[in-house]
């Protein structure tokens, strides 16, 4: 997918939200969708079927408008987390521009946030896609529970974080950190405009 | 390209209180005698608390104080488009001199000129002159001008110089003010215990406050008894802070919403106040912004750079003022500069080829570099072709052996990778080894390339071509039309020995070929090393490329070269005469083809087919061996005893017309 298209002057930003299953990553699309004024944005889809399950995502199309001359374009995604679709979240993961790795902050899911970083970077490498060269920030989620159930920010820096990206705390359910997220990542994608911008 | 002033905002209609009065009595005292007290005057504090309207007021109170004086409100967006416009065009003074008759100038929101050192630079030098000019300037933050990211020192200072004012969050005084004030204006009645009672919500902003009171009108409206201080309070307790607004109809987590991706029932109940999705959507025009004028930033400079040079810089205008298809910024401008780079070459070559013409339009278009080059080549054929590869020298007709495998390899390999490989490529070998022959197969392989001009002449042909030019004093022409070939194949270069202003000029072309990347091949009856009189600095660029030798004829070549010739000749070969004739001696190819010529011219004298025995009796008798032991024959130095002729093509068989000479030497 391109990023910017100079020939009909859009910015189309794909941001893949990725983590564990029950992390909380259509919680963030939704708190999104009922930020956003109604004309700017899309639809919002989720589609899961028992038959295909490789259509089971979420995807909230949102529009900008006109930023310096380009028609900006925001496109949100969620994986499911669960295991056993792996190959929705390949295709998913496909031009994505970007990547917020939803994590759980329960001490409990450690482990699990773990399998699904480790699964993240194997499905971009199978994408052609290298983790160290795309924008990616961290959102640890539920950091609103009780302090003895969670691991703290820097805990899960240390656990997850090792490439020093972005991190963001947030309570997803509330809305807290959730725009600070999307913030952070759409300026580090945006920051790659000229870098990939595409005749 | 700017706002207009709304009448609206005015000095009157702006709520007073404690946290805006300094801003306010600066603001009217600027409004009153613009350029005479506070200039700059900066106004700065979060957004919401009525910057735009002091600036706007500022301006409509200036504006009925003098009728006639000018005032120009802009954003800052409004400011970076035109300075844009103007750099684009290459009009830079224009942006400063449309401020010359501005007597009020109104610019807000200057904290998105962080990182943005180019206009930055600018609003420097707009400040300066309106302070020496005693006109007013009057700019709006959210943010003191210290805490702006990558902010010129220069204009910190520059602020720093007027006054900096800052707008505070309403007090509860105020609250209640601007409450009643918009109540009244809204025709909503409240009972004053309902305002107190709003009033007393701590809010960050005016529009926050604002926000409150249409929630309690619009509950008002629907309700069939006025609101109530407490009805107020129960209704704005969960709507402020705005942290606790948002209240999901679910809470217990374990019922997150991925467990039912088809329910799309909004979570919330209601939207907080405050605007996060504006507030991200304002995050990233910024960052769009930034990047996007990093690209127009970059195009502004290139068509500054070379517009004055007098380039047509269409290319990069068309693509900062137009939807049409544009390359990244790098791609773009590094193809644009490339071009002009071309241009200039082009242009370069023409000024010595033909000065006349070197100003032709095209040298300046970028647009047009195929017209420039083809101008050029033109030029350069007008002053003559160069001599190319000879017919005579057919690839066809050489005979590879090992005592020219070296040298024929190199020659495949510089035919098919002209200027890369071996360069240059020096044939050395005694006479008649086939060096000028192996010169000509070299430049007909490379003739053989699309557009590619191949120079192909001896040593004395390059002597009289430099020799004419001197003659007509036109050595720019000389060396132009040299130097456009794309090889330079010369045979003999030992013949440069000894003449210093012809080695200068040819080791000038030389070193321009080698540097362009071009193929030079040359021949050398002995290395380079070995010329006596060659100049040391030719001997080594000589030596630097390959150094091929082609060895004198061994059996085989011999044998290989007698087949070739009587199968051209007579369709086949008989195996005595070719066995015989290989097992004679030869120095050169030349030779054993002068030896197998004396046979044939025999057979053909005697009318006889040319056989090993025809050429025994006629090269073992014309030397005697037998009859005369003690005879040998001198020819050019090489003495030869009978049946044991080194250096048969040395020797003179047949003197023409002896009869002739001597009477030319007695008379």
């Amino acid at each position: 997918m391109s990023l910017v298209n100079f020939t009909t002057r859009e910015i189309t930003c794909k941001i893949v939200y990725y983590g564990p299953g029950r992390s909380g990553k259509t919680t963030n699309l939704q708190y999104i969708y009922g930020r956003v004024p109604e004309g700017r944005r899309g639809r919002m889809v989720s589609l899961a079927t028992k038959t295909d399950r490789t259509l089971f995502f979420d995807f909230l199309p949102l529009e900008l408008g006109q930023i310096s001359g380009f028609t900006t374009r925001f496109q949100l995604y969620t994986v499911p987390g669960q295991v056993y679709y792996n190959a929705t979240r390949k295709l998913v993961l496909q031009g994505a521009d970007g990547v917020v790795f939803v994590a759980d902050s329960q001490a409990r899911q450690l482990d699990e946030n773990i399998e699904s970083l480790q699964n993240l970077q194997i499905n971009l490498l199978d994408n052609g896609m290298d983790v160290r060269d795309l924008p990616v920030v961290y959102q640890y989620n539920k950091q609103d529970l009780p302090q003895d159930l969670i691991l703290s920010k820097r805990e899960l820096d240390d656990a997850l974080n090792f490439r020093q990206r972005p991190s963001f705390q947030a309570d997803a359910l509330s809305g807290s950190g959730v725009f600070e997220t999307l913030k952070g990542v759409s300026e580090l994608v945006l920051r790659r405009l000229s870098e990939v911008s595409t005749a | 390209m700017t706002t207009d002033l709304n009448p609206r905002y005015s000095f009157e209609t702006f709520v007073l209180g404690e946290p805006n009065r300094v801003a306010y009595n600066a603001a009217r005292s600027v409004a009153e005698s613009p350029g005479a007290s506070y200039n700059p005057l900066f106004i700065f504090g979060p957004t919401g608390l009525g910057k735009t309207h002091l600036l706007m007021a500022i301006g409509n109170r200036a504006q009925s104080v003098s009728e006639g004086f000018s005032v120009e409100y802009l954003t800052v967006d409004e400011f970076l488009e035109a300075y844009q416009v103007a750099t684009a065009m290459g009009q830079a003074d224009s942006f400063r001199n449309r401020f010359e008759g501005v007597g009020l100038l109104l610019v807000d929101d200057i904290q998105f000129l962080a990182h943005r050192r180019p206009v930055q630079g600018e609003l420097l030098r707009l400040l300066s002159g309106f302070q020496e000019s005693g006109q007013q300037m009057v700019l709006t933050s959210d943010t003191p001008p210290a805490d702006i990211e990558d902010m010129d020192e220069r204009l910190l200072r520059k602020l720093d110089g007027g006054l900096v004012v800052d707008v505070a969050p309403p007090d509860r005084e105020m609250r209640r003010q601007i409450l009643e004030q918009r109540a009244e204006e809204r025709g909503a009645d409240f009972e004053a215990e309902v305002i107190e009672a709003v009033a007393a919500f701590e809010v960050g902003n005016v529009r926050e406050l604002l926000g409150l009171l249409n929630r309690l009108a619009a509950f008002q409206a629907v309700s069939e008894t006025p609101v109530t201080a407490d009805a107020a309070r129960a209704m704005l307790d969960w709507e402020v802070p705005a942290e606790e607004a948002v209240m999901p109809i679910e809470t217990p987590r374990a019922a997150e919403v991925e467990d039912d991706p088809f329910d799309m029932t909004p979570l919330f109940i209601d939207m907080p106040e405050t605007d996060e999705f504006a507030d991200f959507l304002s995050d990233v025009s910024s960052t769009v912004e930034q990047q996007i004028e990093v690209w127009r930033e970059r195009l502004a400079a290139s068509i500054l750079r070379w517009q004055p040079e007098g380039y047509r810089t269409a290319r990069l205008e068309q693509a900062m003022q137009s939807d049409e298809v544009m390359a990244p910024i790098e791609r773009l401008v590094g193809q644009f500069e490339a071009d002009i780079g071309r241009l200039q070459e082009m242009q370069e070559a023409m000024r010595e080829v033909a000065p006349e013409r070197a100003n032709d339009i095209a040298f300046f278009d970028p647009d047009r570099v195929a017209e420039a080059e083809h101008l050029v080549q033109k030029a350069v054929r007008e002053l003559g072709a160069l001599p190319g590869p000879s017919e005579a020298y057919s690839p066809g007709a050489f005979v590879e052996s090992g005592a020219n495998r070296v040298a024929v390899t190199a020659v495949g390999a510089t035919v098919s990778d002209p200027g890369k490989r071996y360069n240059p490529l020096v044939f050395v070998g005694g006479p008649g080894v086939g060096k000028t022959h192996l010169l000509h197969v070299v430049g007909h392989g490379l003739a053989t390339r699309d557009n590619f001009w191949v120079a192909c002449m001896s040593t004395q042909q390059f002597l009289d071509e430099l020799q004419q030019a001197i003659d007509d004093d036109r050595w720019d022409a000389f060396r132009a039309r040299f130097g456009k070939v794309d090889a330079l194949l010369i045979d003999d270069v030992q013949l440069l020995a000894g003449r210093r202003h012809s080695q200068e000029e040819f080791f000038y072309l030389f070193n321009r070929l080698l540097e362009a990347g071009k193929q030079v091949v040359l021949t050398c009856n002995v290395s380079p090393r070995d010329i006596e009189g060659l100049d040391e600095r030719i001997v080594s660029r000589f030596e630097g490329g390959l150094v091929a030798q082609l060895d004198s004829p061994d059996r085989d070549l011999r044998r290989a070269v007698i087949i070739k010739r009587l199968e051209d000749l007579y369709g086949a070969a008989e195996l005595d005469l070719v066995d015989y004739l290989a097992a004679r001696p030869a120095s050169s190819v030349r030779g054993v083809l002068g030896l197998v010529q004396r046979v044939l011219s025999a057979a053909d004298a005697r009318g006889v087919d040319p056989s090993g025995r025809l050429a025994r009796e006629l090269i073992e008798g014309a030397i005697p061996a037998r009859e005369d032991g003690s005879r040998s024959i001198r020819t050019s130095g090489v003495t030869s005893a009978p049946g044991v002729i080194h250096s048969q093509d040395k020797v003179i068989w047949r003197w023409p017309d002896p009869v002739e000479r001597i009477i030319e030497e007695l008379v």
